[in-house]
């Protein structure tokens, strides 16, 4: 039996009795138990609790809720109660948590069935998967090289085909580009869109809960379980559901084809909108003047986040002490004390915020004129292991297309479009103002349509 | 700008409570200073009059009605779990010692 790759197929085949949740289940963990060591995908299999509710849905029969059957995978930030959480980190190496993330209690409530926790860069930090304290994770579709990161594991266990949707986080481009990387969909919600609660804190002005799919139909019915309020994060709100746009205007910023876009994404960016314009949808040409400071203001305000937010792990009331941080645990923390301390907050703590400002204005503006922005996700196609890890500086550069829109709060949803000449996955982002999320779904689903996008894994 | 000396990687190691061994601190002090220097660029940027964003959802002191959720909160055990405890508090490194007989 194939694994379904879509959550339609799979309620499908449930329904109608072609697999069990069991067997699906089995097949998922032969995938795990054939290739996990290879890639270093996996920290922690959950097999024992995934039988069992595998189980108990096959003894109910009815598969009725949105993600019923749905075999599902957590970046190993987001707290799962009882089961070990790391962070990719030494320093919790053996945390058990006390209670679950919202984002997991929502999607086991609405039928999922959780497999495991995975491996990431260790505390988000990172853009390949090459921080973490438990090794590196190999991308599925060539292991010579990363599958993007921090949300590696989370991209790289789709693309094996060990589980059919995963949790990520997305603080400056953490789920969209090892989406890229790895051939899926992935979501970067508007701030406040799902709740952070149980997420274990990077930078809390910017933090937000990713998902990936293989399909924008699934990222949809994803977002729908996770979005609304909870009473425990602040910020999480409930939001009407935009009426779908008929017709879209989309804009290209002039300022993102600048010399360091490799041209092979450059091209798919090209082709892209020429899709779009053969579709009737309009593209103009717009500025965003400001994109040149976004990493800048990112790698500012973001260590000063990180720095806090690391505090709290002092070896008392959590996991090992400070010394098992690993390098770039430390740059930031660093980083982070450096632009708040006495004497250099104003020129760049304060500084970044108030350039911040300006970027939010570009987008603004920007939105005013169009409903989505095209925009690449990484500037290059994925990099072999090992390119980037000697200077940090070239890795933060990563982000250049990303984290502008973390700083702006804004959502922005990763597609998967082609691939490149060393058949590696390439894609793009759909950029869209607050809470504008199902119409990008509905850009994007039409643009898959357009170019009859079949969901594929690596193996 | 300065070049970041190895006494001001140490001050902000000390404000980061971290212990950098001197392998670290010839490692960090050229990588940070070419950060540092990076995001300096922000200078360049007018920002006269333009107000600080702190956060982007315009939502300003949430509050929830004053109430114990017994079904949501941890029990003393839950609460302590995972970290060395004592009679059932935390247990931390002494930060007093015995005065000495002298």
């Amino acid at each position: 039996m194939n694994t379904p790759l879509t959550i339609k197929e799979t309620q499908d085949g449930l329904k109608s009795k072609k697999f069990s949740a069991v067997e699906l289940v089995d097949l998922y963990l032969s995938q795990i138990k054939k290739y996990n060591s290879e890639y270093n995908i996996f920290l922690t299999v959950t097999e024992e609790e995934a039988y069992k509710k595998a189980k108990d849905l096959d003894n109910e029969g009815i598969y009725s809720n949105p993600l019923s059957g749905v075999v599902t995978s957590y970046k190993d930030i987001f707290l799962t109660k009882g089961i070990r959480t790391t962070a990719g980190s030494k320093v919790l190496e053996s945390y058990i948590p006390a209670y679950s993330a919202t984002s997991v209690k929502r999607l086991e409530s609405a039928g999922a069935i959780s497999i495991g926790k995975l491996n990431c860069d260790a505390w988000a930090h990172g853009a390949s998967g090459e921080n973490s304290d438990f090794g590196p994770t190999k991308n599925p579709w060539n292991k010579e090289y990363v599958p993007g990161g921090s949300s590696s594991g989370s991209a790289a266990v789709l693309a094996a085909n060990m589980s059919l949707v995963s949790l990520g986080s997305d603080t400056g481009g953490s789920t969209r580009q090892p989406a890229n990387f790895c051939n899926l969909v992935g979501l970067k919600p508007t701030r406040g869109a799902i709740s952070r609660y149980g997420v274990i804190a990077m930078s809390s002005s910017i933090d937000t809960v990713g998902s990936f799919t293989h399909s924008v139909d699934d990222m949809e019915i994803m977002f729908d379980v996770l979005r609304g309020e909870d009473g425990l994060d602040g910020i999480a709100k409930d939001f009407k559901k935009r009426e779908i746009k008929s017709k879209f205007r989309i804009g290209i910023a002039k300022e993102y084809f600048t010399e360091g876009l490799e041209s092979e994404v450059h091209q798919m960016i090209d082709d892209v909108r020429k899709t779009f314009e053969a579709m009737d949808i309009e593209v103009v040409e717009l500025s965003l003047p400001h994109t040149k400071y976004a990493v800048p203001v990112y790698y500012i305000i973001q260590p000063a986040e990180v720095s806090s937010n690391l505090g709290r792990f002092d070896g008392i009331r959590y996991g090992n002490p400070r010394d098992n941080f690993g390098s770039e645990a430390k740059r930031r923390i660093m980083l982070g004390s450096y632009v708040l301390s006495a004497g250099y907050y104003d020129a760049f703590f304060d500084k970044a915020q108030r350039v911040r400002t300006k970027l939010i204005e570009d987008f603004d503006n920007a939105f005013e004129k169009v409903d989505a922005i095209l925009s690449p996700v990484s500037p290059t196609p994925p990099f072999k292991l090992g390119k980037n890890t000697s200077d940090p500086l070239k890795m933060y550069l990563e982000d250049v297309y990303t984290a502008s829109i973390n700083l702006a709060g804004i959502p922005s949803l990763a597609l998967p479009s082609t691939f490149s000449a060393d058949k590696l996955p390439i894609g793009f982002q759909l950029i869209g103002p607050n809470f504008s999320e199902h119409n990008l779904f509905e850009l994007g689903r039409r643009y898959h349509q357009e170019i009859n996008y079949k969901p594929s894994v690596a193996f | 700008m300065a070049k970041l000396t190895k006494k001001e990687v140490l001050h902000v190691a000390e404000l980061s409570n971290l212990k950098l061994t001197d392998t670290e601190i010839k490692k960090f002090t050229p990588q940070l200073d070419k950060i540092i220097e990076f995001v300096a660029i922000l200078s360049e940027v007018d920002t006269e009059g333009v107000s600080a964003t702190h956060q982007t959802t315009g939502l300003i002191n949430v509050l929830r009605d004053d109430e114990v959720k017994t079904d949501e909160a941890l029990t003393p055990d839950q609460a302590l779990s995972g970290t060395d405890t004592y009679n059932g508090y935390f247990k931390v490194p002494a930060i007093l010692t015995e005065r000495s007989s002298e």
